[in-house]
């Protein structure tokens, strides 16, 4: 890509890609320190976690403040144009994904002192894996300009909803098999709820990047697995 | 998100196709142009949509004006100048020597950078083309003539109380829509504007920007403009020149969010090229 004759410019257009890196790799690390907080049953830590969001939401201010000067100030066209605009919806997505981070790591606090049952959070464990391993790959597709590998993280995320499924059940499982089950499972159940809202969010990432590179909206229906807003475990009879 | 396809979205995109598919108005086929040795523009093929704006954009010297003088043959007025290739309106070769320059350009207005009314009253501006067409009758016919051409210039409510004191006494806004006026007047097909708004203030830009929106429901437009955000707003087609060729011809919000050509992205963002 050649250069803008307005190096000032050009250097404004560098700040806002380094902005949204510094976001996304914020709020991966959000992600994974929210679990270990949980798994780890330790509430410091997932005090010090929910603290973190906060600059998460700073730079989105930031971010937000500069495109919106940007836009009065250089009308920006073309391939800039969708630049500026994507990073104003990527920042907004990121900003959602500290929060459901932030959400998770306050239910860890809150379930600190309980016990688990041995096995419960390996579905837990496996979503958060998928989730962060989503926003990263589609982090790394926005600063390649991939679309390819943005494209992949879409398909990617029916993976994340499978598992989502499967845990659903389990819990709700638990929760019949022993109502004092109920009160930790619930928050659990929240975990894993938005352990899928972020796969979410990293898909509507990964259609920003698309468009960021070809100026178009993916094709085609989106991959959807989630099915527990249609699914009823029914308890035994009395 | 949801994927399906906004209907609001399908009716602008079928209503730009709609656009595009209209009659070709003006259409040129590997128009050369020279200056002596210069070859000016370089195997130019456009078609220009009737009822329309079309802007060219590019950067100094591109040839987007030379190839808008083709369109009224002002380059004939140019002793070193030869053009080559083909421009039909309406089907008919322009350059067909059986063909009257001056009927041409009754038929193709032209309004320059840099406003340019005649010496004289404000009515008089209008009434000469008139006049020299034979388009009225009688005194009352070109009164009717003069005051609907000022009106839809917009310039009627600011100027019916002097219409005798001279057209070069207005404002550089009131004197470019005073222009267009006496450009109406004689009733053309095609309306080529030559950066009309480079010399005007925002205020006197916007003016003429609201104008041309009204006017191209009646007239075929074509518009040379520096600026990237009037081409923007004003235009429904966008055609890219740089060096001497068409680089690029699209739908407007399609050069300006997405264009093909590396060229046209460089220059339309400010990169070097």
């Amino acid at each position: 890509m050649s250069e803008h004759i307005v190096k000032s410019y050009e250097q404004e257009l560098a700040i806002l890609d380094s902005k949204i890196s510094q976001m996304g790799g914020l709020a991966e690390q959000l992600v994974g320190e929210a679990f270990d907080a949980l798994a780890s049953h330790n509430p410091a830590r997932a005090r010090a976690t929910v603290a973190s969001d906060a600059t998460i939401d700073l730079i989105h201010r930031e971010l937000e403040e500069q495109v919106i000067l940007m836009i009065a100030r250089r009308q920006p066209l073309a391939n800039d144009l969708r630049q500026v605009i994507s990073v104003l919806k990527v920042a907004g997505e990121l900003e959602r994904v500290g929060d459901l981070a932030k959400n998770v790591a306050k239910r860890a606090q809150t379930v600190s002192g309980e016990t688990h049952p041995k096995g419960l959070l390996t579905g837990l464990q496996h979503m958060t894996d998928l989730a962060s391993r989503q926003l990263k790959d589609v982090l790394d597709a926005y600063a390649a300009r991939d679309a390819e590998r943005a494209i992949a993280v879409w398909h990617q995320d029916e993976k994340l909803d499978a598992v989502y499924n499967s845990v659903f059940r389990e819990l709700l499982t638990y929760m019949m098999e022993d109502p004092r089950n109920i009160g930790l499972c619930t928050h659990l159940l929240f975990v894993a709820k938005n352990l899928e809202r972020i796969g979410d969010h990293t898909t509507n990432i990964a259609e920003t990047v698309n468009y960021m590179t070809r100026g178009a909206l993916p094709e085609g229906e989106r991959p959807k697995g989630d099915i527990t807003s249609t699914t009823l475990v029914s308890g035994p009879m009395r | 998100m949801d994927m399906r396809p906004d209907p609001l979205i399908m009716m602008t995109t079928q209503t730009a196709q709609a656009t595009v598919a209209a009659k070709p108005k003006i259409v040129a086929r590997n128009v050369n142009v020279f200056y002596g040795e210069k070859h000016a523009l370089k195997d130019v093929s456009v078609d220009i949509p009737e009822r329309s704006v079309t802007s060219f954009i590019g950067p100094s010297g591109c040839g987007k004006s030379t190839f808008l003088r083709c369109i009224n043959r002002m380059n004939d007025t140019v002793p070193s100048c030869r053009v080559e290739g083909t421009i039909l309106i309406d089907g008919k070769d322009i350059y067909d020597p059986a063909l009257d320059p001056v009927q041409l350009r009754a038929r193709v207005g032209m309004v320059f950078q840099k406003p340019n009314p005649f010496p004289k009253s404000i009515y008089d501006n209008v009434a000469y083309g008139p006049r020299i067409h034979g388009l009225s009758r009688s005194k009352g016919e070109l009164d009717q003539i003069v005051e609907a051409s000022l009106r839809k210039a917009s310039l009627w409510e600011e100027v019916k109380d002097r219409l005798t004191d001279s057209g070069t006494g207005l404002s550089g806004g009131q004197q470019q829509r005073l222009c267009i006026a006496r450009t109406i007047a004689i009733n053309p097909e095609i309306i080529l504007m030559d950066e009309p708004c480079s010399a005007l203030d925002p205020i006197a830009t916007a003016r003429i920007e609201e104008l041309m929106e009204e006017l191209r429901h009646n007239f075929t437009i074509v518009i040379v403009t520096h600026s990237m955000q009037q081409a923007a707003r004003v235009s429904q087609q966008t055609a890219f020149f740089h060096l001497g060729h068409v680089v690029e011809v699209g739908e407007t919000p399609q050069i300006f969010t997405n264009p093909t050509d590396k060229r046209t992205q460089d220059y339309i963002t400010g990169r070097f090229g």
